[in-house]
């Protein structure tokens, strides 16, 4: 059986992010749908189609939806995350680019639904002409009666407020997010409680992924069961995908939950750059194990990618050939998190830089074997050590490149600098040693 | 200097107003003092603590925080080169240190000239881009050498380098007032 695009089917069309070309191609339908309905059975829905969250952590959104404590007496808030910034990771910002009406109708079928009459939409800083062209949209909407008082002709009233970040990675963790969105410094809240009953201004708050959202309206419009025959049994429905790096051609790309990394390497991307072999990727950026060719059949769903021992994350692949030097990825990799490591807790500020001066005096030639096992005990001292997740992930580049590359690493420290690269500028020892 | 002229204080009331609790207009201001200096100075903090009724204190802890708000006056025009991963695999390094050599002395703070800042940026959400440049906060998709030079000589010349995808600010103050929510007008 073939799969026919479902997040994607617009991006072919002339003009595919006007509202003129959405509402003729079952734009908004689904909203109106969802008005028709008890704001429960929406809820419900969605929670019978299975559908989970794409930010990462594949949390049932309906599950997120009932959660949501409508009982307090105090406003309840809908924040759309869109400050897509794991490495690797680029869905996001092509949807708002191709098909932002989509992203905007889940939305509001999501503040309908958890009875919001107040939305925002996180969008990174770095996304200037996305999120202006987002903010056009947002008018366009508000001009046809979709936004504001009364969306689609209801007495519904749902305001929309798109709010720039400034260049942070961890805004992308929700409680860092909604810290950022009260005007603080984006640093994380210890949990519980969660945002579901404090979130947003202490009020209850569903914070959704972009990818997430676009999937609802499509929920509404063709019903729960239709998304659960797409995909597989345990995440159901249609996945983009982020191919990176060494392939012939990356892109996104839509397909099918479970469709495997060889399919989408071989078949969407082309295959891997200059018919090079595949040495390593990862399989939802760069804060997910690693994963080597021998694992280029694994059914890229959540089960599927956790069975082989790493994680879905956002479904972005990055892609190694056999040219790449695994310890120099593995450094930069780490450079990002101990760049954008809030500071908040030390096993992450400390930890993560240390690593990357240990990987870059491996890299350069000065490292030793007792520096392998080193970087393993750091990242397990830091693991499950923080208040959010960003430690969790930065502990990922080290351990999966060790477990799969110990051999290259003892080359690095052998060979006394890169073997990939012998020619290497290799620094004064004093600039590298710690 | 003032910062925020009598204009620039009434769009603050009306930025304000979108939020539920004022505070929320922190970052948007930010960016509004960003688009009079090109950066965060002092004076502009201490405005921003006015018009949000906080210390100013509480301003520059969340200004620091943040890299897209400059602490120093930064060139008018801000060049960033991802370096991550994925573009790294693409020779990102390459395409910066030809920038560094083509721009000289000083341009990770400022060209003499004040032109130009540089400097390595982190994932920008574009790999499939790679090598990613943003000039001003605008993409520039899959930049070679030759073009990252061609793109310097462009914007000495004055003109605005056309993005791979929708349209670029003029320069680095108009990113900032697009991103303080003012739209993209004179």
């Amino acid at each position: 059986m073939s799969f026919e695009p479902v997040l994607t089917a617009r991006w072919g069309l002339e003009d595919s992010a006007s509202i003129d070309v959405y509402l003729k191609t079952g734009g908004y339908e689904g909203l109106r749908k969802a008005l028709s309905m008890e704001q429960d059975a929406v809820i419900e829905e969605v929670a019978s189609s299975g559908l989970r969250g794409r930010g990462g952590a594949g949390f049932p959104t309906g599950q997120k939806w009932k959660f949501v404590d409508k009982s307090l007496n105090k406003p309840t808030y809908v924040v759309a995350n869109l400050d897509e910034s794991e490495p690797g990771t680029f869905n996001n910002r092509e949807l708002i680019e191709r098909d932002p009406h989509q992203f905007i109708e889940g939305l509001l079928v999501s503040a309908y639904a958890i009875k919001s009459h107040h939305t925002f939409i996180y969008c990174r800083g770095e996304f200037l002409w996305p999120a202006l062209h987002l903010e056009r949209a947002i008018e366009e909407a508000r001009a046809r009666g979709f936004v504001g008082k009364g969306v689609a002709g209801s007495d519904y009233d749902i305001e929309m407020t798109l709010h720039r970040g400034a260049g942070a990675y961890i805004c992308g963790e929700e409680t860092a997010l909604l810290e950022s969105l009260e005007g603080k410094r984006g640093q994380p809240r210890l949990r519980p409680p969660f945002p579901v009953t404090e979130g947003l201004y202490d009020c209850p708050t569903a914070i959704n992924n972009v990818e997430t959202l676009s999937n609802v309206p499509h929920i509404m419009v063709r019903g729960a069961d239709w998304y659960k025959s797409l995909g597989t049994e345990k995440s159901p429905g249609p996945k983009m995908y982020s191919l990176s790096g060494k392939v012939e051609k990356p892109g996104n790309y839509e397909a099918e939950m479970g469709i495997t990394a060889r399919e989408l390497i071989e078949g969407f991307g082309g295959g891997v750059l200059d018919g090079k072999k595949l040495k390593a990727w990862t399989p939802g950026g760069t804060s997910t194990p690693m994963l080597t060719a021998e694992h280029i059949d694994t059914p890229m769903d959540f089960d599927g990618v956790m069975a082989a021992g790493s994680m879905l994350g956002t479904g972005a692949m990055i892609i190694l050939d056999e040219r790449d030097c695994i310890v120099e990825s593995t450094w930069r990799m780490l450079e990002f998190y101990a760049r954008e490591s809030c500071g908040k807790c030390t096993t992450c500020r400390e930890g993560n830089w240390w690593t990357t001066r240990i990987l870059r005096r491996i890299e350069d030639g000065y490292g030793s074997e007792e520096d392998i096992d080193l970087l393993n005990g750091i990242a397990g001292a830091q693991l499950f050590k923080g208040f959010c997740a960003l430690v969790d992930g930065a502990t990922s580049p080290s351990l999966s490149s060790i477990k799969y590359f110990r051999d290259e690493y003892q080359a690095h420290v052998k060979q006394k600098g890169c073997p990939m690269k012998p020619a290497v500028r290799r620094r004064d020892p004093q600039e590298v040693a710690p | 200097m003032t910062v925020f002229s009598p204009d620039l204080r009434e769009k603050a009331e009306a930025i304000k107003a979108k939020y539920p609790d004022p505070r929320s207009a922190m970052l948007p201001l930010l960016y509004v003092a960003q688009s009079v200096e090109g950066y965060v100075s002092r004076d502009g903090m201490q405005e921003i603590a006015d018009i949000l009724d906080v210390k100013t204190t509480q301003v520059e802890a969340v200004a620091t925080f943040y890299t897209m708000f400059h602490m120093q006056p930064t060139g008018e025009h801000v060049i960033a080169v991802c370096t991550n991963l994925s573009c790294m695999l693409r020779g990102a390094y390459e395409i910066y240190d030809a920038a560094k050599e083509a721009l000289g002395e000083g341009a990770e703070h400022m060209t003499a000239d004040g032109k130009f800042t540089l400097h390595e940026e982190e994932c920008l959400g574009a790999c499939d881009a790679a090598p990613l440049v943003q000039v001003d906060a605008a993409n520039h998709d899959r930049v070679s050498k030759e073009r990252m030079l061609e793109i310097i000589e462009q914007l000495r010349k004055g003109e605005v380098p056309t993005p791979s995808r929708g349209e670029a600010p003029r320069d680095w103050k108009h990113a900032a007032q697009i991103n303080a929510g003012l739209g993209d007008g004179a």
